[in-house]
């Protein structure tokens, strides 16, 4: 068995933090300067201009791209063939988190009771997705989502016979209704099949992809591409003032599904797409 | 819709307001307030025990904002808009105090548009996610209520050429509504 030291996690995950909150991804950059060349609305490239400027203030003064920085996730993928020594897991990770926020002067979003609502301070708890995979390495992603666009995603069991047209039909549908709340322009992640559970969890997994990335199956790349033109028709454009670019990307990720349902699963990711991996 | 920019200042007066209309770009000087999701709540609690509000709303703006920790020697963290439509079952109240325009992101419901009407007031959008840049045209930043809510404090923004759009004005003009009608195409719609 190779062994990680629970210390090393904790730093790499304070380390993550930061760099996602400071260092918008060049996947993102590269898809907003793609966008710039289409969006016809003058007012939306100013947007697209203003966000591209900020992402360089971001980088180069080390600020948080976003003041809303965020509840953090952690997707673990842990070789089976590694263990976690000197600490558990959960807690090396959760410690991580409230060092990155409080050394990084990232803010504190998270409450401890939903009901209560008290600030915890650091930004901890976060949430942790564990897969065990093959292999010794560890790999860790971090991902800061801000609740803006997180408020704006949608889940829905449609019928086997709603099919493919009630799939685009839905995903549209949630675009249009977030409208200016989830700051587009958006990343828009759908989860199709599965179960309640599952189809919410493949939706988060899909933005993990590299934005504009697409699904292997040709089919399934299809209907990116469909829901990406139409997403992006809806004239809702960036921040909602109008324009061409209401969508980077789409990314659709699918699981096999029971013979009497069809899930979906459609989690708003916003410009502010904050985001990074390290393996250990 | 207007494509000049022009400047005004906050708080702002009542010509000011009426004539402003949705689309409208603007660039703002003076005062802010800061607050959102649990200082309106307090705000709203003290006004229905008829306690005296930590700020004088006459003809205010309230910018909704929640920053990050400002480094040693910055004014302010980053700054950008938090979304809007949350803070609409607080308005009424706001509006009867003499609250006069609000900023931050996103849509608002069809009370608060009629809300705007019936109090002459207007509510303005900026860029949401342009935080450090829109940090850039504050000032100064300092404490003014509720301390213990951490970033939902209120504080006294100052601001210079701060960048908003007109999202509602007080005839019920809507930005976002035009924004659709003017780019949004057939193929979009929902079958
Ligand atoms: S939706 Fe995204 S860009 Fe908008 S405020 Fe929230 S985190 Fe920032």
């Amino acid at each position: 068995m190779r062994q990680i030291e629970a210390d090393t996690i904790t730093q790499a995950v304070e380390r993550l933090c930061m760099e996602a909150n400071y260092f918008l991804g060049q996947d993102v950059v590269d898809a907003l300067e793609q966008s710039l060349k289409r969006e016809e609305s003058p007012t939306g490239q100013q947007i697209l201009r203003d966000i591209l400027e900020n992402a360089r203030i971001g980088r180069e003064e080390l600020s948080p791209i976003c003041q809303d920085t965020g509840f953090t996730i952690a997707f673990v993928e842990l070789g089976q063939e590694a263990e976690v020594v000197g600490g558990s897991l959960d807690e090396a990770i959760t410690k991580g988190v409230a060092q990155g926020y409080t050394k990084g002067y990232l803010r504190a979003s998270i409450v401890q009771d939903p009901l209560r609502r008290i600030n915890t301070k650091d930004n901890t708890p976060p949430v942790i997705h564990v897969e065990v995979v093959p292999g010794d390495r560890l790999r860790l992603t971090v991902m800061c989502k801000g609740s803006g666009c997180e408020n704006m995603s949608r889940f829905a069991m449609l019928t086997p016979a709603q099919g493919r047209k009630g799939v685009v039909n839905f995903v549209v549908e949630t675009v249009l209704k977030g409208g200016g709340r989830p700051c587009p322009p958006l990343i828009v992640g759908v989860g199709l099949g599965g179960t309640f559970d599952q189809a919410t969890y493949i939706a988060k997994r899909s933005l993990l992809r590299p934005v504009g990335s697409h699904h292997t199956e040709a089919h399934i790349k299809e209907l990116e591409e469909e829901l990406f033109e139409k997403v992006n028709a809806t004239g809702v454009g960036p921040q909602a003032w109008g324009g061409r670019t209401t969508a980077l990307a789409v990314h659709v990720e699918t699981y096999p599904c029971h013979i009497a349902s069809l899930p979906v699963a459609v989690n708003i990711e916003c410009h502010s797409h904050r985001l990074k991996t390290t393996i250990l | 819709m207007p494509e000049e920019i022009i400047h005004i200042k906050a708080p702002i007066d009542e010509k000011t307001v009426l004539g402003l209309r949705a689309g409208q770009k603007v660039l703002f000087d003076g005062v802010f307030y800061t607050a959102r999701d649990s200082s309106h709540k307090r705000l709203v609690e003290l006004i229905e025990q008829g306690k005296p509000l930590p700020i004088d709303l006459q003809g205010q703006v309230i910018y909704y904002v929640g920053p990050t920790p400002a480094r040693p020697g910055q004014v302010i963290g980053s700054a950008g808009p938090t979304t809007s439509s949350r803070m609409d079952p607080y308005m009424e109240p706001l509006y009867k105090k003499g609250l006069k325009g609000t900023v931050g992101k996103g849509e608002r419901s069809q009370e608060v548009i009629d809300l705007m009407k019936r109090y002459k007031a207007v509510h303005f959008s900026n860029i949401g996610g342009a935080a450090a840049l829109v940090a850039r045209s504050i000032r100064k930043c300092d404490m003014i209520a509720f301390e213990d809510l951490g970033t939902e404090a209120i504080h006294r923004l100052e601001v210079e050429d701060f960048f908003a759009i007109v999202a509602y004005d007080t005839l019920g003009n809507d930005m976002y509504k035009e924004a659709i009608k003017i780019w949004g195409k057939e193929e979009s719609r929902i079958q």
